[in-house]
């Protein structure tokens, strides 16, 4: 194991105490931008917030002057509705002007609706949902090509395990013994039309991904040490690949939108808008 | 034209050679590597090559990903899955985001012969030229397949090759005499200009012979690349002839034979006659037979030639 891949520890109260910062900025800026945008998801992108922070601001190793640096850790955001978490990381992170993100989804702006590889430090773009396990299995495959160090970390939503391609990624992984494959599910709970164990049940899941051979992990997704402490004990397992069910509120933090599927895909109204930046306010 | 060969064998052996050399290639199947020919380069580069069962999907993905590690990735199946089953995938995955990702899809068209319409892919040229960033690429024999495989493993972005099942007549005699990327004039003619793709390249020359014997001069086009599709060599030709034929192994609602009618409606109008598949399921049968139940022959190539000429204005 080489150096890269030692865990970063111990997390101190200070490093998670920062990170809850800089995750509720996030979420600052996730309303901020759908609001100005009049469109996107809130409720998958808020959700995902402590996650995303955890990674791009503690796990990962990266270099925003150098977004094509070869050595650099993955992530595919399979979500990618979610984008808007990620677009604020990349830009917290440096890897462009965080004035960008106010012309989210705005015609010649670098941040599409869904993520595509004209905004830098996106590795490739999402959006038609079930297809990042894939992509984060054919990568962790090159990666490993190459005798490379880096790894890659897939963040799922919950409903699109039900989309077939999945499962044939589920498969694949473990059977090509990806050690440096992270796959993080972001479980809400709740997908366009409803709970998913309403709409096509999951349940038992982790049952399910224990069956096809993964390293299965739970943890509370808004937890930041939590979920660091979680994907660090993963990384030391080196002959399989690793997932993460996240348990998380979908809408976290903005107390109007938690839990509620309404916020899966509308952007807030002006009075809404000053009451989730109350909200996120009020935590920092 | 002298012999025969089998496309797809071509493509396995120049694989494997190339695999000599290009330590980035990497090669993915679907479960029928032994029938896309990617087997033998499984065989000898077992490291380099990853069979991901009936998963076509997932193949694609991985493809994608492997491709953005700085690999140039070939992956194959039958056109009715590497193109039909994928099509989002490959739209996603590796139109858009431009990865190094070369789909060579074989037993495409109704060669599959009596496997039926579930294995008999005929709009493929149609999905994969509507994909903006996709280089559609449909090899005459195996002469152009070898230079095709070769060529297109040392550019970087999207391709898809189409490939048949079946042995089909040389059209060259070297690699060295094709030129990619262009419209090929294998004919020089002045009456007609008969313009085709993959297995319906030689029916064209034959067909060409036949009109010779009757004192018609017709032009015959290897349009092997129809995205990017060369524009001035088709005018050029049509300018001298005043009309077309095309003739793909395809469904012609929206094949080679519509783009090129498209073409020359923007730039030259002259009649276009198409000789393909007339927008229905063909059915199962020997392949041979189901060419000539489709039409899908010299003599209907002749008989479509000697029509369009007597439409000219």
């Amino acid at each position: 194991m080489s150096d890269k891949m030692k865990t970063k520890e111990p997390l101190d109260e200070s490093t998670v105490n920062d990170l809850k910062k800089k995750s509720n900025k996030i979420r600052k800026h996730i309303i901020e931008m759908i609001y100005s945008a009049k469109s996107g998801h809130p409720g998958g992108s808020l959700s995902s917030a402590d996650i995303v922070t955890s990674l791009y601001f503690h796990i990962m190793n990266h270099d925003p002057k150098n977004p094509s640096w070869p050595e650099r850790d993955r992530f595919i955001l399979s979500k990618g509705h979610a984008c808007p978490s990620l677009y604020s990381a990349l830009a917290e992170s440096g890897y462009f002007d965080v004035s960008e993100l106010k012309n989210l989804r705005k015609p010649k702006c670098l941040l599409q609706g869904h993520p595509c590889t004209k905004t830098p430090g996106i590795e490739i773009s999402t959006g038609s949902l079930g297809q990042g396990l894939s992509i984060a299995t054919g990568m962790a495959l090159g990666l490993r090509l190459d005798g490379s160090n880096s790894r890659v970390f897939a963040l799922l939503g919950d409903g699109e395990l039900q989309s077939g391609q999945v499962w044939e990624a589920m498969m694949a992984a473990p059977k090509f013994k990806l050690g440096n494959l992270t796959a993080i599910i972001d479980r809400n709970m709740l997908q366009i039309d409803g709970p998913t164990e309403k709409v096509m049940a999951l349940e038992p899941l982790k049952d399910k991904l224990i069956a096809f051979n993964w390293q299965v992990y739970e943890v509370d997704g808004h937890n930041i040490r939590e979920i660091i402490e979680t994907i660090n004990k993963g990384l030391n397992i080196t002959d399989k690949p690793k997932i993460i069910i996240a348990h998380t509120i979908k809408g976290k933090g903005v107390s109007f939108m938690e839990n509620n599927v309404s916020f899966h895909g509308k952007s807030p109204t002006d009075e809404e808008f000053k009451i989730a930046m109350r909200d996120l306010e009020a935590i920092s | 034209m002298t012999g025969f060969g089998v496309p797809r064998d071509a493509y396995g052996e120049v694989l494997s050679e190339l695999g000599e050399t290009r330590k980035d290639l990497v090669v993915l199947d679907a479960d029928l590597s032994s029938s896309t020919k990617t087997s033998s380069f499984g065989k000898k580069f077992p490291d380099r090559f990853f069979n991901i069962g009936i998963a076509e999907q997932n193949m694609i993905g991985i493809a994608a990903g492997l491709a953005t590690t700085g690999k140039t990735v070939f992956a194959s199946s039958f056109a009715m899955f590497a193109a039909g089953r994928v099509y989002d995938q490959i739209r996603q995955s590796v139109a858009y985001p431009k990865t190094n990702v070369k789909i060579v899809a074989t037993h495409a068209g109704i060669t599959v012969g009596e496997d039926g319409v579930s294995h008999q892919m005929i709009e493929d040229i149609s999905l994969m030229c509507a994909l903006p960033n996709m280089k559609v690429m449909v090899p005459a024999d195996t002469f152009e397949t070898r230079k095709t495989i070769r060529e297109i493993s040392s550019e970087k972005g999207p391709t898809y090759v189409r490939l048949g099942r079946s042995k089909v007549p040389n059209v060259f005699e070297s690699e060295d005499e094709i030129k990619l990327g262009k419209a090929t004039t294998l004919l020089d003619g002045d009456d007609v200009t008969i313009i085709a793709s993959g297995v319906m390249v030689s029916k064209s020359l034959e067909a060409a012979q036949k009109l010779k014997s009757e004192g018609i001069s017709a032009g015959v086009l290897n349009l092997s690349t129809l995205k990017p599709i060369d524009r001035q060599s088709i005018i050029k030709s049509v300018k001298k002839t005043g009309c077309v034929v095309t003739a793909e192994e395809h469904n012609i609602y929206i094949g080679m034979g519509a783009l090129v009618s498209s073409i020359l409606s923007e730039e030259y109008p002259v009649p276009v006659l198409r000789c393909g598949i007339k927008d229905t399921f063909a059915q199962s049968g020997d392949y041979e037979l189901l060419m000539q139940i489709y039409n899908l022959t010299s003599n209907e190539i002749y008989k479509l030639s000697k029509n369009v000429i007597t439409m000219k204005r």
